[in-house]
């Protein structure tokens, strides 16, 4: 089974929220994605989220683009990513996704893709500017060949009938962005946000959904998972990896504090 | 099969696509914006009201028609028909107002408040500026940083008409960052804000309905041109290629007549191959760019490659997916000019006709030599823009 599925179907009532961290490849050093990945990992992460550099990330804000910038001066590449993960199954168990922009991806040609990510161990992939029925009619099958989930994005304005759309073809989970913004904004979780999220609840969606966008420590990742299965955290690891001079530890921190694990106890 | 026995319109189709190229490829951010737009925009320009509004503004404010003019010393020296179509003397100096009249009227009619938009030389922000000033709407425009140190006099003039110059400080700085910084205004001001794009570039519809209300380009050129020689159709029609939308609209009302020929010129900089080029067709590939499958300069891993030109308003790493299907389809003829050969076409047209061009529609008058056209033949040449905003960059030239 696909360790995303998985993940979702074992989390029982009253375990709490699963946290995915966002974070880019190849920063902030190019040799640092699998370090990060690692540290995730070992700090209690539920699921990881590895953000493809691309030249003119649209739905990112200046935290996120400026990453991207810097992973792309460091020479990060589609090609140098899927080496760098090459063996992270012998270690790495968590489900681990592709976040990126579909550009690059047609260059490497989908097919080719789906077929590297499967041979690393990827489980899924998030590429905001695919279009829902370009994805239907030219895509959808290369994924299902490889076991490729693919995760599509709700927001506070799409319409009900968009969102049962979307659920209706949706495995995994939906990625639930919390407001009308791109990534890194300042917000925490608002009442209009939550009479969205209650809204969402009621609609008895047959995927769990994580909540994305402005969720930054423990007391934002409750709030939100509260309102669903999870959450994710972007923008604000990425200034903690900004300011980090011990990696590995800080970030292991970062971890337990939002999971609020103690800090003593091993996972 | 049925279909090549019909006449190709090569016009976008139901599901927003020219051939292979065009769509919608945004975030889910986007798409209620850019739904709303696209389940109106027809309804809303075929409204007799807006028709209205829209040429009365066009006739009084604008200054149209442009006059269609003979360039008499220019045909001699090519030995051909050579008539410009002034687009130079539109009000604010290009044709990018034809554009931006149209979409003001649009945002009104769509209930917004607040107008964004993205520049490059300055000449889309000046003329989104200028209609927000005539509306009495709010206006953001992005500017690249470097764009902002390059083009000064535009920058003076967006403040001048009450617009709000934000530079896009990320990535190369230039058109296509300010494009994305567009783009993310829109996504984080989704209800109350209308995106005003300054070419035929973006997510469907925007290909099409800026090709729509630049189509006043060519319509005034099929009765301009029966009157100055009786012919119904030119056999060329000439323009520069940045995003596409003046070429969109001198090729709009011929793209069926196959006998017209179409050609698209694209700046080379400083030589396609030379690593400094925006040479589009010669240099890229398909792929995704601002929110259309299009032709764009790439890397091999898929990213976007910064273009030059020495006019800003052609450095741009995409064209439009009308033209990327004119080009793969062979409709279109697609030339490029090299930053030399622009300058010497504007100092060429300068001293035969009096008219100072704007650098972008100099590489279309660069070509003229190359097209082999006959003595009796006709050549329409688009001249989208004035030369006044190149001042600095001619005068360099001077001597
Ligand atoms: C005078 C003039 N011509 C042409 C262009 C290029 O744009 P497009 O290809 O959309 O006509 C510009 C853009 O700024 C311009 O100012």
């Amino acid at each position: 089974m696909n360790r995303i599925t998985e993940l979702f179907q074992q989390k029982q009532p009253g375990d709490g929220g699963l946290l995915n961290v966002y974070f880019t490849a190849g920063f902030p050093e190019l040799n640092d994605t699998t370090r990060v990945l690692q540290a995730l990992q070992d700090g209690g992460v539920d699921l990881v989220e590895i953000g493809m550099p691309y030249s003119d990330p649209v739905a990112d804000g200046e935290t996120i683009q400026k990453s991207n910038d810097r992973a792309l001066e460091n020479g990060m590449s589609v090609k140098i990513l899927f080496e760098q993960l090459h063996n992270m199954r012998e270690k790495v168990f968590v489900p681990v996704l592709l976040m990126g922009y579909v550009n690059p991806v047609l260059q490497y040609g989908v097919e080719n893709f789906c077929r590297k990510c499967a041979e690393v161990g990827v489980d899924g992939l998030i590429l905001p500017d695919m279009p829902m029925d370009v994805y239907l009619n030219e895509y959808k099958s290369i994924f299902d060949r490889y076991g490729i989930l693919n995760i599509f994005l709700i927001t506070p304005q799409t319409s009900e009938k968009r969102i049962r759309q979307i659920d209706e073809i949706s495995e995994g989970f939906i990625y639930t962005v919390s407001s009308a913004s791109v990534t890194g904004s300042k917000t925490g979780v608002s009442a209009d946000m939550e009479s969205y999220f209650a809204r969402l609840n009621a609609m008895n969606l047959k995927n769990p959904r994580l909540i994305g966008f402005g969720i930054k420590d423990n007391a934002t990742f409750t709030q939100a998972s509260q309102q669903a299965a999870g959450a994710i955290i972007g923008s604000a690891f990425i200034r903690l990896l900004q300011e980090t001079s011990d990696l590995e530890q800080d970030v292991k921190s970062f971890v337990r504090s939002v999971k609020n694990y103690p800090e003593t106890v091993e996972i | 099969m049925e279909e090549t026995l019909e006449k190709k319109t090569y016009q976008v189709d139901p599901s927003g696509y020219y051939g292979s190229f065009g769509g919608a490829f945004i975030p889910e951010m986007l798409y209620p914006n850019v739904e709303e737009l696209r389940e109106n925009y027809l309804q809303i320009i075929n409204d007799p009201s807006f028709q209205k509004s829209y040429n009365d503004l066009l006739r009084d404010y604008v200054g149209r028609p442009t006059p269609l003019y003979r360039a008499n010393r220019l045909s001699d020296k090519y030995n051909t028909n050579i008539f410009l179509k002034r687009e130079d003397l539109c009000h604010t100096g290009a044709h990018k107002v034809n554009n931006t009249i149209g979409q003001i009227l649009m945002a009104q009619r769509l209930g917004k408040k607040r107008i964004v938009a993205e520049t490059g030389a300055g000449q889309h922000g000046v003329a989104t500026a200028t209609v927000c000033a005539l509306m009495n709407l709010e206006c953001v425009v992005y500017m690249g940083e470097l764009d902002i140190e390059r083009q000064a006099p535009n920058v003076a003039r967006m403040k001048m008409l009450g617009a709000e110059v934000r530079p896009a400080t990320c990535g190369s700085r230039t058109l296509k960052d300010a494009t994305n910084e567009a783009m993310r205004h829109w996504i984080n001001n989704p209800v109350d804000t209308h995106y005003i794009i300054g070419s035929v570039v973006g997510p469907h519809p925007y290909p099409d309905m800026v090709a729509r209300f630049q189509s006043i380009i060519s319509e005034e050129i099929k009765w301009q041109l029966k009157a100055h020689t009786g012919k119904e159709n030119p056999d060329y029609v000439l323009a520069c290629v940045g995003g596409g939308s003046n070429a969109a609209g001198a090729f709009y009302h011929y793209l069926a007549d196959e006998d017209v020929k179409l050609v698209a010129v694209e700046a080379a900089g400083m030589g396609i191959s030379s690593g400094h080029s925006a040479a589009t067709t010669a240099l890229g590939k398909p792929g995704v760019l601002h929110g259309s499958r299009t032709i764009l300069m790439q890397t091999d891993d898929g990213q976007v490659v910064e273009p030059f030109s020495i006019s800003a308003g052609l450095d741009y790493p995409g064209i439009g997916p009308q033209h990327a299907y004119l080009f793969d389809s062979g409709r279109g003829i697609f030339l490029s000019a090299t930053d030399e050969e622009a300058v010497q076409a504007a100092f060429e047209l300068t001293r035969l006709e009096g008219i100072i061009p704007a650098l972008e529609s100099s590489h279309a008058l660069a070509v003229l030599g190359r097209l082999g056209a006959a003595q009796s033949e006709t050549v329409v040449v688009n001249l989208s823009g004035r030369g006044d905003k190149d001042m600095a960059t001619y005068m360099k030239y001077i001597d």
